[in-house]
């Protein structure tokens, strides 16, 4: 559904900018594929590494780990596979909900969720590329320490 | 030839290591593969209009504009208009750094960035429909609020750890 927003948006955006200026429109093209092409290497790369991490890191492997494990363990547990896997919402909630309903503490949830989102080991070359080293480090790290916060918060407020 | 290997030598290694997983053991080697192409064709499909976005954002619109809505003097609208531009967003989250990327060469003030990347990490609209729906309301409301705070302090000490130095660095790199 998103996605034909932003195919529609792309679309829109390319016509119009095609009718205002045909030379800018051709630029705006090249650039596009440019920056494409320059994460491509990481890009790839990364994607090799989800498949293999998945395969290896079943869901019943993660429900074992976040379901029976509770407490600090369970929570820094679920931060740290957060923080590594890089799966989209859509996978993440539904997969969030069966953990939860399988017995999960919100408060282990919401650190999986969190780190999920704001932290990711795997996406840190294309970061730096970006940030730099330093300020993707501090960026990550806040994160992760932030994400631990909101669990414990989340755990209180929802017991 | 070279620069090609070189690029993508990361690449290359990662999938012999997944080609000897394979063969020691075929049952994960195929299951990763099947993730690999699963991901690949998911990714793949939301990526090309992003990157018309980028590049249309790049040609038409000039530094003046983006530095005077999201530099360094924009002050707190400046901040809602990254806040928002990163939750209206679609995709994940590596898909932003190269629009945070063209925001600092426009000249956009490194903190708005930092909480452009925050929003779009954690409070993309379409999203908080989907965690709502999944983990309840409740849930969803509850890291909201923790999480509008946490971009905000996030952005602000991330800013504050880099001096000037480190700071027109990262402009540098973006140019």
């Amino acid at each position: 559904m998103f996605t034909y927003i932003l195919y529609g948006l792309a679309g829109g955006g390319l016509a119009i900018s095609f009718f205002k200026d045909r030379n800018k429109t051709k630029m705006a093209l090249r650039k596009a594929w440019r920056s494409f092409e320059n994460i491509l290497p990481q890009f790839l790369s990364i994607l090799i590494i989800i498949g293999l991490a998945l395969a290896i890191l079943s869901p019943e492997t993660i429900t074992v780990l976040l379901g029976t494990r509770s407490g600090i363990w369970g929570v820094i547990g679920a931060a740290m596979i957060g923080s590594v896997t890089l799966i989209p919402g859509f996978v993440a909630f539904p997969l969030a909900a069966a953990l939860q309903k399988n017995g999960a503490g919100y408060m282990q949830i919401a650190a999986f969720v969190s780190t999920l989102m704001m932290v990711g080991i795997v996406t840190l070359p294309l970061e730096i590329k970006t940030f730099g080293k330093r300020a993707t480090m501090i960026r990550n790290i806040l994160a992760f320490a932030f994400s631990l916060i909101a669990a414990f918060v989340i755990g209180v407020v929802l017991k | 030839m070279k620069a090609f290997l070189k690029r993508y030598k990361v690449f290359l290694l990662l999938i012999i290591v997944n080609i000897i997983v394979g063969f020691a053991l075929p049952e994960i080697g195929l299951k990763s593969l099947n993730l690999t192409k699963k991901n690949f064709i998911e990714m793949i499909s939301v990526i090309p209009p992003i990157f018309i976005l980028l590049g249309l954002l790049d040609v038409w619109v000039d530094r003046a504009t983006m530095m005077k809505y999201t530099g360094k003097n924009s002050g707190l609208k400046g901040v809602l208009i990254a806040f928002l531009l990163g939750s209206a967003a679609a995709g994940p989250l590596y898909a932003a750094f190269p629009i945070a990327g063209i925001m600092l060469k426009k000249g956009s003030s490194l903190f708005n960035v930092f909480v452009f990347i925050g929003a779009w990490s954690t409070t993309k609209i379409p999203m908080l429909t989907f965690e709502a729906a999944s983990l309840g309301i409740h849930f969803m409301i509850t890291r909201l609020i923790l999480s509008i705070i946490g971009i905000l302090i996030i952005a602000g000490i991330t800013e504050k750890l880099l001096n000037q130095e480190q700071q027109k660095k990262i402009y540098e790199i973006n140019q």
